[in-house]
Order: structure tokens, then C-alpha cells, then sequence
């Protein structure tokens, strides 16, 4: 057996020296924790040491668990064990949760407002102040433009927004559970039950079909014209994220980013802030073709597996229209059940898809919807809690 | 760390290696020809007895592992093929109801009236079908099997959750039997093709590992120890073409598994080498989505084709 006994001061030395390339991983933003640091020291003792790759290896087996995360592990493995002899610096070097660094928490500016001004809490007086905003304010600000909202309206906005709830559009799936009308028949349960009876069956138990809601992926165009709603709609996908856990959201400029993780925060400040910390291109450009043609080649086949319901915002204006972007808009349409685009353009009444990128998209979408104000929100949750069609079609179609 | 399965399987099954290098030699005499970096995962995941989660594009030999793993040592191999709805009946075990009625009947016949009895003898082993999960935590004279999880991926977030409490105990609870434990904890390898993220949860009960395409020259080993027929001009040509394949922006790029099967194919039609003919015909083995295929006509294909042949 090639176990490595080290010695006892080598031991110690070896287990700072983890500890303190644990904590340089944490600071580059890899959740490791303090299992993993023990598994790394156990891991350790039945390898060579003296290999650097195997170790290299070893370590990366145990401190990796997505694949995003091996490149900053890579550097991080070169950076800290290129002078080991150093390993007592590098270690003194690694910052420590640092308070003073922490910029300002994405809460506080609703803390301090509710400091400063005595209203709208869980208080009755939280209700007189909805009350006085009348019908027709509220009509109002249902027909209001995201985009025209004064900063008072918008926080309006906000809140009638978080009280969004999305019905369960209702997926069968290939799971059963007990329920009285099922159409199975439950031998395991009814056996047992009968053994009460001495084996004389009375009641038969039964199976149904477990249902959930289908997954929603969506995808945020994130340009300087569309920023507004965006900002607005984050907040809805935050909002109805918090029932159904199955809500994948991508934000696309100059190019696209998953920020699923980020919008999971509870807080939704906090998630918003995150949000927009993750992705570096907020209201540039766009180019919808590289982002979707990205989404398709990397992420399609992860998230839009289990019949999910596409979700793209977007007001299609892209310079480079050409059939790259057909190609790009029918293979999304063929990879999910449902693809329901959402233009903040369609509030103009006269609205007419003359832009060439429009024209480029609209023949592969299964809906055409605005998305500019309160009721179009409204309305998009009526939609979705229609039963779904049934799964897909085109996959024999042929590419337009 | 000596680790249980060392010990108890020792009679008949062979001895797990005890180096990296040992453990690379031994997959080789199986003819799986693997980068060090995953030989050294797959020996720190036996000498831990820590279940081993490889994560990759599809074709790249991460089930084929399991399948060398369990020839190379002497121990059954016991696979679980994941698919959306799988639960708990088909996945770890289920009652085989028909035989427990009449055996319900049977002790009424006999006037048998004691319910607790009763209900003691039909929820017994004999009348419990085993399904993968269940056997790879029994026994075996040969040590503990070595457990394929195949395709996670496809299973559903409820399926997942309670492969938990058996991956990390290698227990499972029957609610009518009591705690089944296994002995010595079974080799398991858990497979992903990523079309849907595994929960962390379950990643860090694992040691984790992206395998990945070979470089030119392991694969070109990997085709002739595969191919054996094939004659060394074409098989470089077959591995340069592919490996070139891989830098282009494909929907789907070809696997480890791709190059053998077209290897395989042109070895069959007696190619001698690479002709613009020859790859059109057989292109099907290689790519599996039309618009890919579309996108391999004409110039594309002229250009890698003449990179794949020019310096022979």
C-alpha cells in the first residue's frame, strides 16, 4: 500500500496549506465547503504526493462540482501551489470576509425608506393607504406604460407585480401517487390495508398520475431600448420563481448569461441586485442571433428537456437579420413545447412587423403578446394557465 | 484508510489497485485506454469508498468505464438506466402482490387466522422483487458489485433526492421489512450527459469529473486497440478529421464513440483513405443532426478533408 505516512509537523503544515487553498477557492467565489476540506485531506493520504498532476487531479475531483468552476480552480491550483515553500505568505495574503468590502446591502434602501417615512407596512394603516388609491388610479396603472412610470407608480407597480400568482399549468408526468380517483390500482397499499380485514379486501387503493408545473425558461433581451421592462419583468419571473421552482431566466445583450442562481435570493432587491451584478453588457447592444444560437448549443438541451414553456422578451430589433436568425428562432421553437414572445412594441396600436429582425423571427413563435404593462402581465398569466397543447409537433417539420 | 471493499471480496475477486498507476495498467489490460486524470479519480473513488460522478458530452466512455471497471475486477456489474418517472418500484424494489394474495389465500384455507403472522410471512424476502438498486447492496461472493447509475440527467429531482440517503449510507428503509445496509458499500458510478443540472446536494456526496474528448494521439490508441483491421494511414486520418470536426461549431460533435463506429464503418467498406466520396457516404456515423450534416457540404468538408489527408 502506497499510503504516505507523513510525519506530524508535515501533517499540520499540509492541512494549513488545504485549508488556506479551501479558503483562496471560497474567495474566488467556489462554494466549498468544510466537508469537502476533509475529504480533500483523507483523498490526499492515498495518493502520491509527489505527483503534482494526480494531486492537481485529486483535488479537482473534490473541490469542483460543476464544470464551469474547473478553469478558476485551474488558476487558482497554479497560483497557490506554484512556490509551496511560500505556502505561509500566500496564506496571510488570502483576504478574509471583509466587512468594510461589503458594498452596501441591496435592502437597505427599503430599510431606509421605512425608516424615514411612517406608511406601508402590515398595518391597517398599509390598507387605508391602498384603499385611497381609487379605481380608476388603479385602472390607471394597470394601462400604464412600464416606461412612462414615475418612480412612486413604478413601486406601485412593483408590489402588484409581487402579488402575482401564477397558476400550476398542469404537466402529467410519468410518477404516480395515491389518490382516491386514480385510475391504478395501488396492490401494495390495498394488500396492506387488507391484512387488517385478516386478508379480506375492502377498500381498494389507487394511483394517479403526479402533476406538476411546467418548467419556464426565459429569456431577457437586456438592450438599452428594452431595460425598462426588463427591469419590471425580473421582478415578475422573482415573484412567481418563489412557487415554482422550475424557472430558468437568461439575460441576452452582446451576449447571454444564466442568472437563474442569482434571482433565487428571497429578497428580491437582493436577487435583482445580483442579477445585474452577474451580467456585464445591462442595456448595450443586442444581438439576438449569437445569443440564441448560444442558448441553443449550451443550454436548450439542459433546461427545455422536460417539455418547458419559452418565454422571449425581446423587441426583435436586431441589425444582423439574416437567415442565421431564422435558423437560430426555429430551433428554439422546435426544442421547447411552447415559445411565446413578449414585445414591449406591440403597445403601439398601429404596430405593423416591418423590421427586418421581426420579420426573421415571427413565423417561429407560437404567441405574439405585449408586454408593456400591468394588465399585458395579467394577461400572460391567463395564457400560461391555459391547458397546454400537447408536445410538439414540428420536429418532422421542416426547417423554414 | 484501508477500505472495507479491499478486504471482503478477497477470495475470488482480484485485488483493487493500489496506485494510480496500477489502476491505469489495469483498465489498459481491458483494453479502455483512459487519461491518467481519470484513472486517478477512479482510484481515489475505490480507495474512499466515495461514489464517482462523471459529467460529459455523450460518447466520451463514461458508462464504458463502469462496464471495464467491473470486467477488470471480477465483480457484477448492475446498471441503472435512468428515464424520466422512474421511482421506486422499478428502481429499488416492489412486492410481487399476485404471489402475496395467494398466499393470503392460502392461509385462509388452512384456517390461519393470526394477522400478525400473516402479515410477518408475506412481507418477507421471498415475495420482494429486487430491483437494481436493492442488488447492489446485497452481498456477493465476489464483493461488492459495482453499481452504474446511468444517464441521472434523466431522471426527475424527486429520484435524486432519495438516491441521498443510499449513496451516502448505502442504506435503503422498507417501510414493511426495516433497514436494509449493505455489508460493504457497492462501487457506484454515476453518469450525466448535463442536459439538466444535478443538485449539489447529491455532487458533493460524489468526487467529481469531466471527462473529456481524447487528444489526437490517445484516440488514435483508442481507435487501433478498437478497430483492429484498420490500416495506420487511415486511421490517423480518421482521428485528424475528427479531432478537426471538434473545432467546428457543431450542434452535436462527434464522441470518442462516433470515431470507433465510423472507423469501424470505413473499415468495412475497405477505404484505404479519406476520399470526398467515401466521407459523404458515411458522414451519418458521425453526425447525428441533419442541419450538421448540411453544414459539412461543400467547402467545410473540402477544407477539413484536405487537413485531415495532406501530410501523409
Amino acid at each position: 500500500m502506497a499510503i504516505n505516512h507523513l510525519a506530524p509537523e508535515q501533517t499540520e503544515q499540509f492541512a494549513d496549506n488545504i485549508v488556506g487553498f479551501a479558503r483562496a477557492l471560497r474567495a474566488a467565489g467556489m462554494p466549498v465547503g468544510p466537508g469537502a476540506v476533509i475529504d480533500a485531506m483523507s483523498a490526499l493520504q492515498v495518493i502520491d504526493i509527489g505527483n503534482r498532476a494526480d494531486v492537481f487531479t485529486t483535488l479537482e475531483a473534490i473541490f469542483v462540482k460543476r464544470h464551469e468552476h474547473a478553469l478558476i480552480f485551474k488558476q487558482a491550483f497554479n497560483l497557490f501551489f506554484r512556490a509551496s515553500e511560500e505556502w505561509k505568505h500566500m496564506l496571510d495574503s488570502v483576504p478574509l470576509p471583509d466587512e468594510a468590502k461589503k458594498k452596501p446591502q441591496a435592502g437597505s434602501r427599503r430599510v431606509q425608506e421605512a425608516m424615514s417615512q411612517p406608511r406601508m407596512t402590515e398595518t391597517p394603516q398599509h390598507q387605508e393607504q391602498d384603499l385611497r388609491l381609487s379605481v380608476s388610479d388603479r385602472e390607471i396603472l394597470q394601462k400604464k406604460d412600464f416606461a412612462q412610470m414615475s418612480a412612486a407608480e413604478i413601486t406601485e407597480a412593483l408590489r402588484a407585480i409581487e402579488r402575482m400568482r401564477l397558476p400550476q399549468a398542469e404537466l402529467l408526468t410519468r410518477r404516480y401517487l395515491p389518490d382516491p380517483r386514480g385510475l391504478r390500482l395501488d396492490l401494495r397499499r390495498t394488500l396492506r390495508a387488507s391484512l387488517r380485514t385478516g386478508g379480506d379486501i375492502i377498500d381498494i387503493h389507487r394511483l394517479g398520475r403526479i402533476e406538476k408545473p411546467a418548467p419556464i425558461v426565459a429569456l431577457l433581451d437586456i438592450s438599452g431600448s428594452m431595460s425598462e421592462y426588463t427591469r419590471l419583468f425580473l421582478h415578475f419571473l422573482h415573484a412567481i420563481g418563489d412557487a415554482r421552482k422550475r424557472v430558468s431566466v437568461f439575460l441576452f445583450g452582446t451576449r447571454l448569461t444564466n442568472v437563474t442562481r442569482a434571482l433565487r435570493q428571497r429578497d428580491p432587491d437582493e436577487a435583482l441586485a445580483s442579477c445585474s451584478a452577474s451580467v456585464e453588457d445591462w442595456a448595450g447592444g443586442t444581438r439576438i442571433s449569437a445569443s440564441l444560437h448560444n442558448f441553443n448549443k449550451l443550454w436548450a438541451r439542459r433546461v427545455l428537456s422536460q417539455g418547458a414553456i419559452v418565454l422571449l422578451i425581446s423587441d426583435g430589433l436586431e441589425r444582423e437579420a439574416d437567415s442565421k436568425l431564422a435558423f437560430e428562432m426555429d430551433r428554439l421553437h422546435r426544442s421547447c413545447r411552447r415559445l411565446i414572445w413578449l414585445n414591449p412594441l406591440l403597445r403601439f396600436g398601429g404596430f405593423e412587423a416591418k423590421a427586418q429582425g421581426i420579420k426573421m423571427m415571427l413565423p417561429h413563435v407560437d404567441e405574439f403578446r405585449p408586454v408593456h404593462n400591468l394588465s399585458s402581465i395579467q394577461e400572460l398569466i391567463t395564457t400560461l394557465s391555459r391547458p397546454l397543447p400537447p408536445h410538439h409537433r414540428s420536429l418532422i417539420r421542416s426547417a423554414a | 484508510m484501508t477500505s472495507a471493499a479491499n478486504t471482503s471480496g478477497a477470495n475470488t475477486s482480484v485485488v483493487l489497485p493500489a496506485s494510480v498507476d496500477a489502476m491505469l495498467e489495469l483498465l489498459t489490460s481491458r483494453g479502455y485506454l483512459a487519461e491518467r486524470s481519470l484513472a486517478t479519480v477512479t482510484y481515489l473513488s475505490l480507495r474512499m469508498g466515495r461514489p464517482l460522478f462523471l459529467e460529459g458530452e455523450a460518447g466520451v466512455g463514461k458508462t464504458e468505464i463502469a462496464k471495464v471497471l467491473s470486467a477488470a475486477l471480477g465483480r457484477k456489474l448492475i446498471r441503472l438506466q435512468c428515464y424520466e418517472g422512474l421511482d421506486v418500484s422499478s428502481a429499488v424494489y416492489e412486492w410481487n402482490s399476485a404471489a402475496q394474495m395467494i398466499a393470503i389465500r392460502m392461509a385462509e384455507a388452512a384456517g390461519d387466522t393470526d394477522r400478525d403472522q400473516l402479515s410477518s410471512d408475506i412481507f418477507a424476502d421471498r415475495y420482494m422483487i429486487k430491483r437494481p438498486l436493492l442488488q447492489a447492496l446485497e452481498p456477493d461472493v465476489a464483493g461488492p458489485p459495482v453499481l452504474l447509475i446511468d444517464e441521472l440527467d434523466r431522471a426527475d429531482e424527486a429520484f435524486e433526492a432519495y438516491l441521498l440517503e443510499i449513496l451516502s449510507d448505502f442504506q435503503v428503509t422498507i417501510p414493511e421489512f426495516g433497514t436494509l445496509k449493505a455489508p460493504s458499500p457497492p462501487i457506484v458510478i454515476i453518469t450525466s450527459n448535463r442536459t439538466r443540472e444535478i443538485h449539489d446536494a447529491l455532487k458533493r456526496r460524489c468526487l467529481y469529473h469531466w471527462v473529456d474528448y481524447p487528444a489526437a494521439e490517445r484516440e488514435l490508441a483508442i481507435v487501433k486497440s478498437r478497430v483492429p483491421g484498420i490500416s495506420a494511414k487511415l486511421s490517423q486520418q480518421v482521428v485528424r478529421f475528427v479531432q478537426a470536426l471538434r473545432d467546428q461549431d457543431f450542434y452535436k460533435s462527434p464522441g470518442v464513440a462516433e470515431t470507433i463506429d465510423w472507423a469501424t464503418a470505413l473499415s468495412e467498406l475497405d477505404a484505404r483513405s479519406l476520399t470526398p466520396q467515401v466521407v459523404g457516404d458515411t458522414l451519418g456515423a458521425l453526425l447525428k443532426y441533419q442541419d450538421d450534416i448540411t453544414r459539412m457540404q461543400g467547402d467545410t468538408l473540402q477544407k477539413v478533408l484536405k487537413d485531415a489527408t495532406s501530410e501523409n
